[in-house]
């Protein structure tokens, strides 16, 4: 059985191995450094669909098909799917999901989804009660700048702070096996708010949420930061890691040596124009199946401390002058 | 543990920690680029002069022009592309209004004629109709007690 470690953070018993992971990109996403790692790369951002949303679940499909195969399974092995996304109602989730007939668990942690999914997902293998759980997350830029922000052709110009939401899916599929690597531990983050109202400066509203789950993480399993091969946030950006590491430096604990952020890694801010860095459920899941699932199997990283952020916010929450909450959820994962 | 941060702390180190928007050169590319359409119009203007047209034929037709070549460069996504270097350079204009009345009308088609498109074509422009004729409303009470 699973222990309950410290004040928010639970160690697995069993080996929770992740056999498989796909990563699905759009154009852009393919274009930039990561490029090399990624299962798919499309050639059309509306999937041959006719809207945006309709291609997020063309994409997520796709991606979690892709991944059941990658493991030599079929959709009826997989126990439960957990997935989630930024469309209202988690619909590109629910109809990417819809074809696979697989028990589903439909999870919304704005961009940290990835974290949650993989965090739950663990928590159903650690029970006993599912054999094979596939997680994952996507986003679509198109979909995402309709709901949250403006039509895609208005002549607008976006802020130096803001992020570019990835294109994308991935995925992981969990069970116990004796091939790692594997997730042994979970910190479930709380909700932070700083009062950042901003919703150019996603990296800001989250670096807090990051912040205090790393630190509780660390804190809870008594581990000195230097633990890890690798602290991955996942899409502070430029303006949100440089608060990480101040935030954190605040506390005694210095990250600045070991930490990523997949919202860094996925583009080239000088060549991509994408300002601050990439954000998204896709961010943090594309790089986590592609570049660090991969760097994991060839044990060029053996410890990895999984981070995925997320901006708790609607539009209409933004309208009506809320603040926008951060939270974090931190997936230790080792060879 | 060292004591928490408060929220006017945070906000400092948000401020020290995001860049500014490049303020002098958006001026200026706003100012080329929003000069270089005004003249475009004047020229329109100028050749409608020159067919004979009067001055407010002109400044009209010179309206309709600049619409219809704004709507056509947004949907071919030029437009978003100009927006992007030019900021209020291409909003501005009437080119600018023209652009946020067919960029909302492409994005919402998915959504129906009705619903969609019908509902939410005017969700970028609407604020500027509304507020735009209220004020010339006011502006016009002020005018005629003065007069």
């Amino acid at each position: 059985m699973a222990a309950h470690k410290g004040k928010q953070s639970m160690e697995f018993e069993r080996s929770i191995a992740i056999v498989s992971a796909s990563a699905t990109v759009g154009t852009k996403e393919g274009e930039g450094p990561l490029r090399e790692y990624f299962d798919a790369i499309l050639t059309d951002n509306l999937c041959g669909q006719d809207s945006w949303e309709k291609a997020e679940s063309k994409i997520a499909s796709d991606n979690l098909k892709l991944c059941i195969n990658k493991a030599g399974l079929k959709p009826e092995d997989i126990s439960y799917v957990v997935t989630g996304d930024l469309l209202n109602q988690c619909c590109g989730s629910t109809f990417g999901v819809r074809s696979l007939k697989i028990p589903f668990f439909g999870v919304f942690g704005a961009c940290s989804t990835m974290g949650e999914a993989m965090g739950l997902g663990s928590v159903l293998i650690e029970s006993g009660g599912a054999k094979y759980v596939l997680c994952g997350a996507s986003s679509h830029f198109a979909s995402a700048e309709k709901q949250f922000r403006f039509p895609m052709d208005l002549g607008t110009q976006r802020t130096p702070t803001a992020t570019w939401t990835v294109t994308g899916d991935g995925a992981v599929i969990l069970t116990e096996k004796d091939e790692g690597p594997y997730i042994r531990r979970i910190t479930t983050g709380k909700i932070m708010d700083m009062g950042i109202t901003d919703a150019n400066n996603m990296g800001a509203a989250m670096a807090p949420a990051a912040a205090d789950a790393i630190y509780q993480h660390l804190s809870d399993f008594n581990f000195k930061p230097d633990h890890y091969d690798v602290i991955a946030t996942g899409d502070l950006g430029y303006v949100g890691r440089e608060l990480l590491i101040e935030l954190l430096k605040n506390k005694g604990i210095d990250i600045s040596k070991n930490h990523i952020d997949c919202g860094i890694e996925i583009f080239d801010r000088e060549l991509q124009d994408t300002h601050s860095g990439g954000s998204g459920c896709a961010c943090s899941a594309v790089t986590f199946a592609g570049m660090l699932y991969n760097k994991l199997r060839h044990k060029k990283i053996d410890r990895l401390l999984f981070v995925p952020t997320g901006a708790l916010m609607s539009p209409t929450s933004v309208q009506q002058g809320e603040s926008i909450a951060g939270i974090a959820h931190c997936v230790g994962i080792e060879n | 543990m060292p004591k928490d941060i408060t929220k006017k702390q945070y906000s400092n180190m948000v401020k020290k920690a995001s860049p500014d928007s490049p303020i002098i050169t958006n001026c200026l590319k706003a100012f080329f680029v929003g000069g270089i359409i005004c003249t475009i119009g004047q020229l329109i203007t100028n050749c409608c002069r020159i067919f004979g047209l009067s001055i407010e034929q002109s400044g009209n037709f010179t309206s309709i022009i600049l619409v219809i070549a704004a709507s056509v460069l947004t949907g071919l996504g030029l437009y978003s592309k100009l927006g992007k270097f030019a900021g209020a350079g291409s909003i501005v204009p009437i080119t600018g209004f023209s652009n946020s009345v067919t960029a909302p009308a492409i994005e919402f088609k998915k959504e129906g004629f009705i619903l969609g498109l019908g509902a939410k074509i005017f969700i970028v422009a609407g604020p500027v109709i509304l507020y735009g004729v209220l004020t010339s409303i006011a502006v016009g009470i002020v005018y005629y007690i003065l007069s």
